[in-house]
């Protein structure tokens, strides 16, 4: 298995490459810079910008320094916003948006195996019914619809949570953002944890342990819960790389310092810098969140065999 | 950081953040600044939430008084020459950077060096451009920095010396282009000088804290002149670029000030916060440009005027956007300063609208345009709610004359740069002035400069040319007698707008929302507001 997670590691060396001189040629394609701004700028002033961030010398050189400097570790400056360069803007941003995917991540995913769990052993009864409910709302309802709502309820009409915002340290300034993150986060875990876990109980396997005379709870808890995880397992990979990159609305309407923004504010900007390095963070997080999702799914299917 | 490790150090972080909130009892400013400052650095910011930042940390020879008018700041008194070319500036004793180090002379000169060196890029520069030999060193014609109108004569004494009488330069000081920069610091530390760590000011506040996408936090300056009177202790500026959680975090009680808010939720703070919205005229334009380079279709005066003439702007303001923004019918906002009275009112813009769309028909059949040949045009706009709502109204008043719209948005970037290329029809495009005066509209429709073979239009996307104009603003450029000047200003305004140089559709206000706990606000058509000049009562 450690042969197997080096084989990955090293494949992932080629397919970053390709990612990133894919993402470097295509942002360049686009029309405008990022100096293109609503007041035109004097010749000169565009010249000497274009010189300090390289962006005068041919596009296959910029790309080989880009490459060169990507492999030291730089990322360069933002075009955009000056004083920072880019691995400063992750560094300070990139904790909070992990912190905050992290909390929802464990909270949704216990919320939504239990309440997915409870509704198949429940199935159409009244709790199956409830989670319904609140899966629809979770899927249907846009996260920055859903995160106006509960600032305006909880922030403004009840006050009892902060509206907005980020004290440093504040756990209640993450109830909201971590809530309307969360939310549709859980509904799907438990949308497929209810339909495995019904096929899981309705298994020969299951009956066969039923028909020993085992009580229901060690049915459920010995036989029955850990198949029926392995389909919400593989959706945990992707699903908390969609928490990590996600949180753009959350973000933004709470006033937080993430770095999802990052993503659309400096694509819109033609802030190469930030893009290409957001991408190339979301990239590895990627390659190792599939990497540990093979791994457990190891753990929970002997079926899984690695070559 | 491991999930751990952040988790215990929020944690950690939030029992300090309790404990802390029960012992302060300083007066804290709660800002809403809209976007993220780009930079603190004053030659390099170019958007109004930098300038709220950074005109309470730097403080230039002139500031703001609580109308936003020109008053003292760190220069106590100045002397004009009977010409008009030469000021020269007496600072106060005792001013200096948070640092300790004396704010001399020499700062300003060094700053003002930096802002037209083009190895700085600074974007507003051109704003200073009055000075003597500021544009031909920010253009690289001159490399001896030392030749530019701006001297030490001693530490406590500047000589700036213009190109010609600038009436609007005392105004134009207080902008941030016009600040000091720490010499000593810059020198050192190059860029980096503005980076939270190293950062040090001359003005009633000085920065703490910067949390890009959140906020950036300043404390009141002890050793600044005046800070005996300055009464907020701290002021956070918020970041905050959805006006609608803006709104709500105000009614939650976090926000103090709102310098934004959705233009839909106007009639509703009328009902239920009565007095807390200020909607205040703003010197700005908001206009499409035709692009009437040779051989396009809108090289045509007859065309321009038909589509201009048809545009009911009285509905724009009060019924699409919500807000009612005045009508525009001239290219000079009203309320700019050195200017005539009355101002300029096309004639047609009082017939009745059946008789204008009449007109208009006749004259775009005379172009060869008619029901069974009718006119397609591209009309751009960057990618805005408002900005649909309105193009998708005005595509509608113009299809009575036969003209048929196609519409097309971009993001921003790419937006300008195809107005900039010429590579439109019809395109949105707004202005707001940098500094109280007709020339900064004005400026917009004059003929571009040969460069090297190569025309420079700036921002004159339409291409708009006329002689007759040019003439008037060079002479307007020159004339000492302000009365006399504005009549100049004026005769240059008919002159572009009877020929349709562009079509203004409406003037910009300002929307803010003040808590009734601040006191000191006091609405200005520039919409500055200095913390300095502002109070809380708890």
């Amino acid at each position: 298995m450690l042969a197997y997670a080096f084989r990955r590691v090293l494949s992932a060396i080629p397919i970053a490459l390709i990612a990133v001189t894919i993402c470097f040629f295509i942002l360049r394609l686009a029309p405008g810079g990022p100096f293109d701004g609503e007041r035109a700028l004097p010749p000169t002033v565009l010249a000497n910008l274009r010189a300090h961030y390289n962006l005068d010398q041919p596009l296959i050189a910029q790309y080989f320094i880009y490459v060169g400097r990507l492999l030291q570790g730089d990322l360069g400056p933002s075009m955009v916003i000056d004083g920072f360069n880019v691995s400063d803007l992750i560094r300070i941003g990139f904790p909070f948006t992990l912190t905050m995917a992290m909390f929802a991540f464990v909270i949704a995913t216990s919320i939504g195996i239990v309440a997915g769990a409870v509704a198949a052993v429940n199935q159409n009864k009244w709790p199956d019914y409830v989670l319904v409910l609140a899966v629809m709302l979770g899927v249907v309802v846009p996260n920055f619809l859903m995160a106006a709502l509960l600032q305006l309820w909880f922030g403004v009409y009840l006050g009892w949570l902060p509206a907005g915002g980020w004290v440093t340290g504040s756990l209640w300034h993450l109830v909201l953002p971590v809530t309307v993150l969360a939310w549709p986060h859980a509904a799907r875990i438990s949308r497929l944890m209810r339909g495995s876990m019904i096929e899981v109980l309705g298994s020969n396997y299951v009956r066969t342990a039923r028909s020993k005379g085992l009580s229901e709870r060690i049915v459920l808890a010995r036989h029955a819960i850990k198949p029926a995880l392995l389909p919400v397992v593989s959706y945990l990979g992707p699903g908390l790389s969609y928490l990590l990159t996600g949180s753009l609305a959350v973000e933004q309407i709470f006033g937080l310092p993430g770095i999802g923004k990052y993503f659309v504010q400096a694509a819109l900007n033609r802030d190469y810098g930030i893009v290409l390095g957001t991408t190339i963070l979301y990239m590895f997080i990627i390659l190792a969140l599939n990497l540990i999702v093979d791994l457990i799914y190891a753990w929970l299917d002997p079926k899984v065999r690695y070559r | 950081m491991k999930f751990t490790t952040a988790f215990k150090a929020v944690a950690t972080a939030g029992a300090m953040a309790l404990m802390m909130s029960t012992a302060a009892s300083a007066v804290t400013l709660q800002l809403h600044n809209g976007g993220d400052p780009g930079t603190l650095d004053p030659h390099k910011a170019s958007g109004d939430w930098e300038n709220r930042v950074i005109g309470d940390y730097i403080e230039g020879l002139l500031t703001e008084n609580a109308k936003a008018e020109a008053i003292a700041g760190q220069a106590e008194s100045w002397e004009i020459s009977e010409d008009g070319t030469v000021y020269t500036f007496t600072l106060r004793d005792g001013i200096q950077w948070s640092d300790g180090e004396p704010v001399t002379a020499g700062d300003f000169v060094y700053a003002f060096q930096r802002l037209f060196n083009p190895a700085t890029a600074a974007d507003y520069a051109y704003l200073q451009f009055p000075i003597k030999n500021a544009a031909a060193i920010n253009s690289g014609e001159i490399t001896d920095l030392n030749e530019l109108g701006v001297k030490a004569i001693d530490d406590k004494t500047l000589e700036i010396t213009l190109e010609a009488p600038t009436p609007f330069f005392l105004d134009a000081l207080t902008h941030y282009t016009a600040y000091p920069v720490p010499q000593h610091l810059v020198e050192e530390l190059g860029d980096d000088w503005t980076k939270v760590e190293n950062i040090v000011g001359n003005g009633p506040y000085l920065i703490k804290e910067w949390l890009p996408g959140s906020y950036v936090r300043s404390e009141k300056n002890p050793d600044y002149y005046d800070a005996a009177n300055v009464q907020i202790d701290e002021v956070f500026y918020h970041v905050l670029e959805d006006q609608a959680a803006a709104l709500n975090r105000y009614r939650a009680g976090e926000f103090d000030i709102l310098t934004d808010f959705p233009a839909d939720q106007y009639q509703w703070l009328q009902d239920n916060l009565p007095g807390e919205a200020h909607v205040v005229p703003f010197l700005g334009v908001y206009y499409y440009v035709m692009n009437q380079e040779e051989g396009e279709v809108l090289s045509d005066v007859r065309i321009r005027e038909a589509l201009s003439t048809t545009i009911v702007r009285e509905v724009i303001g009060p019924d699409i956007l919500g807000t009612g923004e005045l009508p525009a019918y001239g290219w000079v906002p009203p309320g700019t300063n050195n200017y005539v009275e009355t101002a300029y009112a096309p004639e047609w813009a009082e017939t009745p609208y059946e008789e204008r769309v009449e007109k208009a028909k006749a004259l775009m059949t005379e172009a060869g345009y008619g029901p069974d040949n009718p006119l397609t045009l591209q009309l751009r706009y960057n990618t805005n709610d408002n900005h649909q709502r309105i193009a998708v109204a005005i595509a509608a008043m113009w299809e009575p004359i036969g003209v048929k719209v196609e519409l097309f948005n971009a993001e921003t970037a790419v937006h300008y740069d195809a107005l900039r290329a010429g590579d439109f029809a019809v395109g949105r495009a707004g202005w707001l002035l940098d500094y109280n005066d007709p020339s900064n509209t004005l400026d917009l429709l004059k003929t571009g400069v040969d460069q090297d073979g190569t025309m420079n239009w700036g921002n004159n996307y339409g291409r708009y040319s006329n002689e007759e104009f040019d003439a008037l603003m060079t002479q307007a450029s020159t004339e000492l007698d302000l009365v006399a000047r504005g009549e100049l200003l004026a005769q240059a305004e008919k002159i572009a707008m009877d020929e349709f140089a562009a079509i203004p559709i409406y003037w910009y206000v300002s929307k803010d929302v003040v808590s009734p706990k601040i006191s000191g606000f006091e609405e200005n058509a520039k919409n500055i507001f200095r913390t300095r000049w502002l109070s809380k009562s708890e």
